[in-house]
């Protein structure tokens, strides 16, 4: 079960990443790389990374993409290429079918979720059951967090203060002389 | 249990088209946009050690990763933007100030 799960994430988000640089239109690259998001953050459930999975969701399909979505539309920039014209019914029955396929493909994930009881933990699986109490879980990430990597966590914030700096200085209205 | 080279393979290929979106396209967003995919294919390997080495301190470099990601997108798209504003594309081709 979890290779099959394995396969439709897997699948999923290679498909999803090769349409995000096949693509021409930016805004569809950008909601397929969501997708791709998505999907990894399908696979870090299984790999038994919960809290990983959530800040996945929260912080790349959530706020790093609507950050990606906000610049493409306020810039307004079309397709690149001239190849626009070219074989534009091949390309709709393309899009119909890979939307058909995904389509497909989802339904199959989550009916497959249904099925599957979630990541193998405890003696049977490849976690002993002592690391299983602990890994993977938000608490031990935490205490980890605030005890051996206290410096490099600060260190973040800094680099998140002074990236936050940086923007506010680029991003400045320049006055007319 | 799924043997840990098939997620490798898939950070792989991840990584690979990433590598390929950053060469082909010119568009600069799309670039940043492969980038990403590149760092989450670096943060997928991560992960499957973590499970795999039964160690949490991947989890914890993973961590930092997208908090760096975030700093990264946000910088980098300030830049785009005022590239954008002062060309009025954002088309790698065009972009060649620094080459004079």
């Amino acid at each position: 079960m979890e290779l099959i799960l394995f396969f439709i994430l897997g699948g999923m988000a290679l498909t999803a990443a090769l349409c995000v640089v096949l693509q021409r239109n930016p805004v569809y690259s950008a909601l397929f790389l969501i997708h791709a998001f998505l999907c990894i953050a399908g696979l870090y459930l299984l790999l038994g990374a919960e809290f990983m999975a959530v800040i996945q969701i929260i912080l790349y399909a959530g706020a790093v993409m609507m950050l990606f979505l906000y610049v493409i539309m306020l810039m307004n920039i079309g397709g690149e290429g001239p190849e626009y014209a070219a074989g534009e019914r091949m390309r709709r029955v393309i899009n119909i079918g890979g939307v058909l396929a995904m389509i497909s493909v989802i339904g199959l994930g989550i009916s497959t979720t249904l099925f599957y009881g979630g990541p193998q933990l405890g003696p049977k699986g490849s976690y002993g059951p002592r690391i299983a109490e602990n890994i993977g879980n938000t608490k031990a990430i935490a205490h980890l967090l605030f005890t051996d990597y206290i410096l490099p966590f600060e260190i973040t914030s800094i680099l998140l203060l002074a990236a936050m700096v940086g923007v506010v200085y680029l991003a400045r209205r320049i006055r007319a002389h | 249990m799924i043997p840990m080279s098939y997620y490798l393979i898939l950070g792989a290929l991840l990584f690979g088209v990433g590598v390929t979106g950053v060469l082909v396209r010119r568009n600069a967003i799309v670039i940043f946009m492969s980038i990403e995919l590149m760092l989450n294919a670096v943060n997928l390997t991560f992960i499957t050690f973590s499970r795999y080495l039964e160690n949490i301190h991947g989890q914890i470099y993973v961590f930092f990763i997208m908090t760096l990601a975030a700093a990264e997108v946000a910088v980098g798209l300030a830049i785009v933007i005022m590239i954008f504003r002062n060309r009025g594309t954002t088309n790698m081709d065009d972009i060649n100030l620094l080459k004079w």
